[in-house]
């Protein structure tokens, strides 16, 4: 697992070779705190009200379509967008984003075989946080 | 009959952070210029008030995501001159060396993501990327050669936690950085692609006249200190800064403006640096400028992408440099005891200078702090290039205005994320 933490474009190296790359970050669309944006960015384009979260010239969205337009991204990728709801500096998690964080933890120690309790080396996908 | 045309820009694409543009020409004159900044300020001096004076280098690298270290770098000088100490030049080249990690990243992302697509004639980097892929190609390689540099010195690429007041926590072992020499090679090379690239853009004609300000230092380019110098006479230690400097409000950004005191607008950054130090160099970097058609001065905004271009050159010839010299510090960093005191630091940061001052207790507690990112200084500047580009060029169309006006913005790369990193809150009751 890895943090990935400033302007995005730095992603494109970091996943280069992976087999399958899952991105967790926080989103800013609208939708109630707390939600869960899944996203399968193979398949279809990040909606353009999750693209406008990043305060750098290049988000995440760009970044993933700049990866597609040179032919550079992983064969497998999954974006979850947790829905924030306190983006004042020095805020802690309210409490309906930090239930939604420990779902998408839950869920991905599911899908990852568990790594921290299984007693596997390692995962199989390398996870980038980004923010 | 009175004729206004408005154009305006809501949101400014590719620059880091918000803002917006407004102009307005009223019979064939231009009426009104504004660059609007409405991040919201961010108040980061006031968190440093009260905390303890080992902490800024931490805090105020999350002014930025593209430059923390010109923020833990500016911090450090500062609170080491409070402290009375200075550091001894094996740690002086290692910031130096991470510095240029930092210029070689920023510098990157800007040239190929945000400002080349300006000039190819595309709407965003994607757009470019399908038909020009080897460049982005090329740009990404050069940005990753310097993450790596600020990766191996810094702990880590963004906000790096190997840094602080004194030197760094670990020095880095001589192989660590020789394993980097393979891919700084390569990487000047393609930044000497990318320098020839650029030169040969075609730009609009324009040298606008901005008083230049920049750091200077006796032999060489400079990166972490030196002098404030300008074209226009003046020579001045960090102390001095804010007898020449003043920040003041404008209604229409939520950044600070800066001027100096008996001559107003200024402009820092790459133009500034390179007009006043191009002769300190590297041969290689020097060389490649003449050959792209830099002269000693260039006062074209629109041409700073070649000018930025040298500079990512100039920082992997240096950083080759100090790998090949470095040898590890007989310790990581000097002891730095506090002292009641003020001090002053700056360093050049991407974008330009990047002041700071610290008044601390005897035990090492802020009692202020105050920071001069790049940006706010050159808002003024800006504008003054959006007027002077406006007036010479009323008879476009208002969607090409638009786009060359953005364009005169973009040119000077402005961080608006830095740049709103603190306003004092006036409050109007009646």
């Amino acid at each position: 697992m890895r943090a990935h933490e400033g302007e995005p474009v730095g992603l494109i190296e970091e996943w280069t070779g992976a087999r399958e790359v899952i991105v967790v970050d926080a989103v800013s669309s609208g939708a109630p705190p707390g939600t869960i944006h899944r996203l399968d960015p193979l398949a279809e384009p990040i909606p353009a009200a999750l693209s406008q979260g990043s305060t750098h010239a290049f988000g995440l969205a760009e970044t993933i379509e700049l990866a597609r337009a040179i032919d550079r991204l992983p064969r497998r990728l999954t974006v979850y967008g947790i829905e924030g709801e306190r983006f004042a500096a020095g805020r802690e998690l309210s409490p309906a984003v930090a239930a939604a964080v420990e779902a998408v933890e839950h869920e991905l120690r599911g899908r990852l075989g568990n790594p921290a309790g299984g007693g596997r080396e390692a995962p199989d996908a390398d996870c980038g946080a980004q923010s | 009959m009175t004729e206004t045309r408005t154009i305006k820009t809501d949101l400014l694409a590719r620059v880091e952070g918000e803002g917006a543009m407004f102009l307005r020409i009223r019979d064939g004159r231009v009426d009104d210029v504004r660059l609007r900044i409405y991040e919201p300020p961010r108040f980061f001096e006031a968190f440093l008030r009260g905390r303890g004076y080992r902490e800024p280098v931490d805090i105020t690298a999350r002014i930025c995501g593209i430059c923390p270290i010109a923020y833990q770098m500016s911090a450090c000088a500062a609170i080491e001159d409070a402290c009375g100490v200075e550091v001894p030049a094996a740690i002086r080249d290692l910031r130096r060396l991470i510095y240029c990690g930092e210029w070689i990243e920023s510098h990157a992302l800007h040239v190929f993501m945000l400002h080349a697509p300006d000039i190819l004639g595309y709407d965003s980097a994607i757009e470019m990327a399908r038909d020009h892929r080897g460049v982005v190609e090329q740009g990404l390689q050069i940005k990753k050669a310097g993450n790596a540099l600020i990766r191996v010195i810094g702990g880590r690429e963004i906000h790096p936690v190997n840094v602080r007041v004194g030197g760094f926590y670990r020095a880095p072992r001589p192989r660590e950085l020789r394993a980097l020499v393979e891919e700084l090679e390569r990487a000047r090379e393609l930044a000497l692609e990318t320098v020839r690239l650029t030169g040969g853009f075609e730009v609009p004609d324009f040298e606008p006249e901005h008083e230049f300000v920049a750091l200077s230092m006796p032999d060489t380019y400079p990166l972490e200190g030196g002098r404030l110098i300008s074209t226009g006479g003046l020579d001045i230690a960090p102390g001095e800064y804010e007898q020449h400097f003043v920040e003041q409000h404008v209604p229409h950004s939520t950044a600070l403006h800066s001027q100096l005191r008996e001559r107003g607008a200024y402009l820092c950054g790459p133009l500034a640096r390179y007009a006043l130090n191009s002769e300190k160099l590297s041969p290689l970097a020097r060389e490649a400028a003449a050959d792209a058609g830099l002269g000693p001065v260039c006062r074209n905004p629109f041409r700073s992408i070649v000018v930025r271009s040298v500079e990512i050159l100039y920082a992997l010839d240096e950083a080759l440099r100090l790998i090949a010299a470095y040898e590890e510090p007989d310790a990581p960093h000097v002891d730095v005891p506090p002292r009641a005191g003020t001090g002053c630091g700056w360093t050049e940061a991407p974008r330009g200078l990047c002041w700071h001052r610290y008044e601390l207790d005897e035990d090492g507690t802020i009692l202020a702090a105050k920071i001069v990112p790049p940006t706010s200084q050159n808002q003024a500047s800006i504008e003054a290039d959006l007027r002077g580009f406006l007036a010479g060029n009323l008879e476009l169309e208002n969607d090409r205005l638009r786009h060359l006006c953005e364009q005169a913005i973009r040119n000077h790369d402005p961080c608006i994320s830095c740049a709103t990193h603190f306003l004092t809150l006036e409050v109007e009751r009646f």
